[in-house]
């Protein structure tokens, strides 16, 4: 999958979790802009993995700080 | 020597909580001190004879008169430290007899003794799970479990609190040749739930993982032998890797992991957190393995401790308590408060009554909950129990979560 597609996808995912409603570009944070927080992340990363049958380890995710590096990371991780 | 950084600014959140809580005039939660220590149910805190509800001394082993004259006779014997590492001067005869103790007691062929549970978490998660490996873990795992991951090079993926599908889904997701450590708990502390571990170790194996098993909070009172969750629901023959502490239910300090795999010995040289650190001293040892030996034939105090847990756990719920599960399954009843600020409140609350129970507060908690956590003792009176559920009652109205 491209990464248009993904990205499609993945701002579908993020709806519910954006809870500010906020506009979200390749350099929103997740910490920062949208205020997840570890509960929030552990939903979201789920809800990711499921979609794209990936995993992305705790490993993987302390290197995912912006929207746009976690639409990369789901590229790559799918192969 | 302008722009120098204050390394403690990111401990400002923590330290304005804290004030803000102390602001509002409660004792501090988290600097008791038991001045006096009468028996494993009954201590002298802040001046006060407080009836203690949150010790995990499950089994009331701290005051047993066998353990204390086995570490006095230690003491005297073998002195007051080993003053070295498990692999070079500090392993004594203690030492060896403390896990024989152990295979005895679990049935399993090797044990390694920690200097406490933490450590042998870190050691054994750290060590075991390498680099390129995978390890699956419970999200709601203990601090130890999560250093473990931390301190090693492996891969760490959890997973939803006790959801065997989507434990599954990850394991599934493992590329092909990569080795897995599925991390799992028998009693989880925090709310006093168990794990399906049947269903969950089956789906493990079934995945070609390793299984380790923290055991913490179930030895000497859960399973036909006191082995824990695992022997309960009779898969331990499953379980690659048992966790255990001795700073519960044995009632002293230290830690351990016991295993039937052909080549565990080796770990006694690769582990860092067993080999970098002194061992434990020769009268924690023998009080340990004596605290051990009493444990393999406790039913009677076994059949007391759940008496304990499922009147507290009725009364609790009874009067309006809202708790962490819906019957007792284990010696852990968690009682959820609405927030920090009306938890520490109850918590005082229930110290003026002369009671002593656990705060827990995020982050160190599932789903940021506050919880005051009573865990049982075998030594509990039925009428300190009674006792404890008036305390709460009268805490409860005065402070307005009954
Ligand atoms: C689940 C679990 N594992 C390990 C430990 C660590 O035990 P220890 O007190 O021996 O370090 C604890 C206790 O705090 C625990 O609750």
């Amino acid at each position: 999958m491209d990464r248009a597609a993904t990205a499609e996808r993945i701002a579908v995912l993020i709806a519910p979790f954006n809870k500010k409603g906020i506009a979200v570009t390749d350099a929103t944070t997740f910490s920062g802009d949208l205020e997840f927080d570890s509960l929030t992340v552990m939903d979201f990363v789920a809800a990711i993995e499921d979609e794209f049958d990936i995993i992305i380890s705790m490993n993987q995710q302390a290197e995912i700080e912006t929207y746009g590096q976690l639409v990369d990371a789901v590229v790559r991780l799918q192969g | 020597m302008s722009g120098a950084i204050d390394l403690f600014d990111k401990f400002q959140p923590i330290i304005d909580m804290r004030a803000g809580l102390l602001a509002s005039g409660v004792e501090d939660p988290f600097g008791l001190v038991m001045e006096r220590v009468l028996s494993p149910t009954v201590a002298i805190c802040n001046g006060r004879e407080t009836i203690l509800l949150g010790t995990y001394n499950y089994m009331g082993m701290t005051f047993d008169a066998d353990v204390i004259d086995a570490g006095k006779q230690a003491l005297d014997d073998f002195g007051a430290g080993t003053t070295g590492s498990r692999v070079l001067n500090g392993t004594y005869a203690g030492h060896k007899a403390v896990e024989q103790a152990l295979k005895d007691f679990y049935g399993m062929d090797h044990a390694m003794v920690f200097s406490t549970g933490y450590q042998a978490n870190l050691g054994i998660i750290s060590t075991v799970a390498g680099k390129g490996d995978y390890i699956v873990l419970d999200i709601d795992s203990h601090a130890s479990i999560w250093d473990g991951c931390k301190l090693g090079d492996a891969e760490v993926v959890p997973f939803k609190h006790n959801d065997i599908e989507a434990m599954e889904k990850r394991l599934k997701r493992i590329p092909e040749g990569a080795g897995k450590l599925v991390v799992l708990e028998g009693v989880y502390s925090m709310l006093g739930d168990i794990a399906p571990l049947k269903e969950m170790i089956a789906v493990a194996k079934a995945n070609g993982a390793m299984v380790l098993v923290d055991e913490a909070h179930s030895m000497g009172f859960i399973g036909p032998n006191g082995r824990g969750v695992a022997e309960d629901q009779g898969v331990l023959d499953q379980v690659d890797f048992v966790i255990g502490t001795f700073s519960k239910s044995v009632g002293t300090v230290g830690g351990f992991c016991v295993s039937n795999h052909p080549k565990f010995e080796i770990l006694r040289l690769v582990c860092r957190p067993y080999v970098f650190t002194a061992s434990l001293p020769p009268s924690v040892v023998a009080t340990a393995a004596t605290s051990i030996r009493k444990l393999m034939h406790a039913g009677n105090k076994r059949a007391h401790l759940w008496e304990n847990s499922r009147t507290l756990h009725a009364g609790l719920k009874q009067r309006g308590f809202q708790l962490g599960t819906e019957a007792p399954q284990s010696a852990i009843i968690s009682v959820i408060m609405p927030d920090l600020e009306r938890g520490a409140a109850m918590w005082e609350a229930l110290l003026r009554e002369g009671l002593y129970v656990n705060l827990a507060r995020p982050p160190a908690t599932p789903a940021n909950m506050t919880l005051l956590r009573c865990s049982l003792c075998a030594e509990h009176s039925a009428e300190q129990v009674q006792t404890i559920i008036g305390m709460f009652e009268r805490a409860g109205k005065a402070t307005g979560i009954i």
